[in-house]
């Protein structure tokens, strides 16, 4: 495949579903998975650009992106844990003691 | 139209109706569902783009690793119908013109990928496990390193939140 | 050349060194080398003196080092002994040598004994400056030195809120005076560009003439040096601080407020007559200013009940004396005066204070007990036939009187009889003022002598009164010498100070001895005193208090003098200051404060409403920022 515009397309719109989705919904885990929808499509772009440029540079790049992904993961997943034995709820509109 | 672009084509569908699935979804089980079924479905466009070891990363790390752990962490707490009502009717505007900026960004995105086309060389580079672990090793030891000191402090940190104050 | 430097400096390291270990020295240590560094201070003045002496005139001037040196200002700390001031210097040393050991038994038993000391020490040390500055700048430090002690002295039983009061306003009503006294030397830098006094007024120059161009502006200056005097040596408008400033120990009183600090402004009108020569207007406005203090604060000791206020009031009539002969160019006459009168009016008020001391023994070591109605120990009132009790204290007390009143032999009478000469020749006026409170003196000072002394003692005080210690006797009877011998100082037969001065003051007129007149006046003195004794001499009616109305409750009052400042200047200023506490300062600098406070806090309020700690709103925001942002490099890449 040659013609890298769609795929770039598709990159796109996933990452603008993705950032929707961050901002409108309430779930923290849904939010969370959102943020993944949202790495996954610049994952999906940089794929391309290494297809575009005929180098493994960017390829190297989605690497790491799933490394600090996953870190993000676990710290954000144990972050939820903690959050929920003393609030029992991932509604992160309970959450908004930090206000002025 | 290539047989290639047919399968990207209803691939790019699959993981875009999977990503509105997970933006829609009220289950949170079936949104990490959807969000597996949109990484599988990159997988695939990855193949596409010459790049069969990122593609089997993306099934076994994110697919595999990551939405297990997504999916382990619902069930602990049993938050998959966590549709709770909108508790806060001062923020019922926010989700619309959430809505209108999402779409904004969208058009500009749009705008910027059809000011111009892009295409790429016919000819491939090898970019099996050889030549990216050649890179890893090489090029990108240092971030490599990095980053495992990076998994490893995310490991304690995971370790210390989730620890019962005694 | 540095012994010049030793008067002021001995006194200085003494203060320096009660300052530090005072307290822990005792009395009499510290109380002994007080006095001791006074002594030797006067020591060095005697040969300082005979130094002096032996040259012909100019005297020693020495540029110690340079002191404010910029521009085309420069100002050395320099120190000058001419015949003039080396004259001074014995007063103020030895005078203050003997006020010293008076104090010493005087200020027995009070719990600031040697910061007592500490006090006058420096101020002996500024009194030297003052009088041995080679320059208008080095004089000015003395004068404010010396002003500053004699706050701190006026001030000190600091418990009682009068003594404060009286401390504040002396040195506010110095202040006024020493704006006047800078502000002539601001301009008269610029005219002449310089401070000092061998550029200003030729000290050391043979035929020293005031440049043209700045003759039109020696007016000005002389003038603007006057507002200095007048605030200093207590003339008019400025006099009401000295006789509020006897609320100090009565040793201090008699050196600061009688013999030598309120002379400070004769000792610059004389040091400047060059200045004044050239200006005659100026100096008749001195002379004038001089007679009507004179009268005005005479009239006002006819009626005082205070003895050391009959003595404040006399202090500044016989300044007015000393400002007027200045004025009218007769300046021998008038240091002439200066110098007897340091003798007799700090006799006076060391005697005053001993008869203080005595008044007080009664209720210091006799009283059964603190209940006892309390006496005031200074009202005249209450003394009466202290003369028995206390006669070492009534001789000399009384020697100090004569010489007040010019009885001849006494010193006073012939300085007196030089100023009065000098303006019967002068100035018919100022000759007439001076007259008359001549009369008036001897008339108060036989009220006060018949008061105090004669009589039967009117109150249980005055019956078991004491006399006081040979501490205190000896220096009454050193200056009780003094003042029965000071006249010879310029005896008409010899003239000695005045031909002593006159390398400094060039020569004057020779002051003559009119016969007639001071056979004139030695009768009206005699007939003023008698007229007193034969009015006091039971006391008269005044031991009753009572109010008083009329022309004698207007001298009473000092003319009502303070009522007219407090009435003109210092309601106004209160209501003034008030007005700026109150509208201004709480209204418009607190508002302003307080107003930006509020606005902040507003903004803040409405501000705080963004920050509300819902993560999604966070995200739209950023998001609305990410699409401006998008939006604004599209529109611009185009």
């Amino acid at each position: 495949m040659t013609d890298i515009q769609p795929v770039i397309l598709l990159s796109a719109l996933l990452f603008t579903i993705g950032v929707v989705g961050v901002i409108s919904r309430r779930n923290a885990l849904i939010i969370f998975m959102c943020v993944e929808l949202m790495l996954n499509s610049s994952n999906l772009a940089l794929v391309a650009f290494a297809r575009q440029w005929g180098n493994l540079d960017g390829q190297l790049f989605v690497f790491f992106v799933m490394a600090v992904a996953a870190a993000e993961v676990a710290v954000g997943l144990a972050l939820m844990v903690a959050i929920f034995r003393t609030k029992h709820s991932t509604n992160v509109d309970e959450l908004s003691q930090l206000k002025g | 139209m290539s047989a290639e672009f047919l399968v990207f084509l209803v691939v790019a569908l699959i993981s875009v109706a999977s990503a509105l699935g997970l933006l829609l979804s009220k289950n949170a089980i079936y949104a990490a569902m959807f969000l597996i079924l949109n990484m599988v479905s990159l997988a695939v466009i990855y193949l596409l783009l010459n790049a069969p070891f990122i593609a089997a990363v993306q099934v076994a790390v994110y697919a595999g690793a990551i939405m297990v752990l997504f999916v382990f962490v619902i069930m602990l707490l049993g938050a998959e119908k966590l549709n709770a009502p909108e508790t806060r009717p001062g923020l019922k505007w926010q989700q619309p013109l959430a809505l209108a900026l999402g779409v904004a960004l969208a058009f500009q995105a749009l705008y910027v990928v059809f000011a111009r086309g892009i295409t790429a060389p016919a000819n491939v580079i090898e970019a099996g496990p050889l030549a990216i672990g050649r890179l890893l090793f090489t090029t990108y030891l240092f971030p490599f390193e990095v980053a495992s000191i990076l998994l490893l402090a995310a490991m304690v940190g995971a370790v210390v939140l989730t620890k019962k104050d005694n | 050349m540095a012994i010049l430097l030793l008067p002021i400096l001995i006194p200085l390291i003494a203060a320096a060194i009660n300052a530090v270990f005072g307290p822990k020295l005792g009395e009499r240590t510290s109380g002994w080398l007080a006095t001791l560094a006074c002594m030797a201070s006067f020591a060095c003045s005697v040969v300082l003196f005979a130094q002096v002496a032996g040259q012909s005139e100019g005297g020693m001037n020495t540029n110690l080092f340079p002191w404010v040196w910029v521009e085309n200002l420069h100002v050395s700390f320099g120190l000058l002994v001419d015949r003039l001031s080396a004259a001074l210097m014995l007063i103020i040393t030895g005078v203050g040598a003997l006020i010293h050991l008076y104090s010493i038994g005087y200020m027995h038993g009070d719990s600031r004994f040697s910061r007592y000391f500490v006090y006058l020490n420096l101020f002996v040390a500024f009194m030297l400056v003052l009088v041995m500055g080679n320059n208008y700048l080095m004089m000015f430090v003395g004068w404010e030195g010396v002003g500053l002690c004699s706050y701190l002295l006026i001030g000190f039983w600091y418990e009682k809120a009068k003594n404060t009061d009286a401390a504040r306003k002396a040195f506010v009503l110095n202040r006024i005076g020493d704006v006047g006294f800078i502000v002539g030397l601001l301009l008269m830098f610029s005219v002449f560009q310089s401070l000092n006094f061998s550029d200003v007024l030729g000290v050391g120059e043979t035929g020293f003439k005031i440049g043209a161009a700045q003759l039109p502006f020696v007016g000005l200056i002389t003038l603007l040096l006057l507002v200095g005097a007048t605030g200093k040596s207590a003339q008019i408008p400025l006099l009401v601080w000295l006789p509020d400033a006897m609320s100090g120990p009565t040793p201090a009183s008699a050196l600061i407020h009688a013999a030598t600090m309120v002379t400070a402004g004769i000792y610059m009108i004389v040091r400047s007559h060059v200045l004044f020569d050239a200006a005659p207007s100026s100096a008749n406005v001195v002379a004038l200013v001089g007679a009507c203090t004179a009268l005005l604060a005479g009239s006002i000791a006819l009626r005082q009940y205070d003895i050391k206020k009959v003595l404040a009031y006399s202090t500044v009539s016989q300044l007015g004396f000393m400002v007027a002969a200045a004025g009218l160019g007769a300046y021998t006459a008038s240091i002439f005066h200066l110098m007897t009168h340091a003798f007799f009016k700090a006799l006076l008020f060391l005697a005053a204070g001993s008869v203080i001391h005595g008044m007080e023994h009664y209720a210091h070591n006799m009283a059964a007990s603190h209940d006892e109605k309390h006496i005031d120990p200074q009202d005249m009132r209450n003394m009466g036939g202290l003369a028995r009790k206390m006669p070492l204290t009534a001789l000399t007390f009384l020697a100090g009187a004569l010489s007040l009143a010019g009885l001849p032999p006494f010193s006073g009478f012939w300085s007196k009889d030089e100023i009065i000469l000098a303006a019967l020749e002068r100035n018919p006026v100022v000759f007439a003022l001076l007259a008359v409170t001549a009369v008036i003196t001897a008339f108060y000072t036989g009220r006060q002598l018949m008061l105090v002394f004669w009589g039967t003692a009117r109150t249980r005080d005055a019956r078991n009164a004491q006399e006081s210690g040979p501490l205190m006797t000896l220096p009454l009877l050193l200056l009780a010498i003094l003042a029965l011998f000071g006249g010879l100082l310029n005896f008409p037969g010899g003239l000695w100070l005045e031909h002593w001065l006159e390398p400094v003051l060039g020569a004057e007129p020779a002051a003559g001895f009119n016969v007639a007149i001071a056979i004139l006046f030695s009768t009206l003195t005699i007939v003023a005193l008698l007229v007193a004794f034969g009015l006091y001499r039971y006391g008269g009616r005044e031991t009753q208090v009572k109010a008083q109305t009329g022309l004698k409750g207007a001298l009473n009052r000092g003319w009502y003098l303070d009522d007219i400042y407090r009435a003109i200047f210092v309601i106004p200023f209160y209501a003034l200051a008030s007005f700026l506490a109150r509208v201004f300062d709480l209204g418009g600098i607190d508002g302003v404060v307080n107003g930006i406070g509020r606005l902040v806090n507003t903004v803040a309020l409405g501000a705080r409403r963004y920050q509300s700690g819902f993560v999604r709103m966070y995200g739209l925001v950023m998001l609305f920022g990410v699409v401006a942002m998008l939006t604004w490099f599209m529109l611009s890449a185009r």
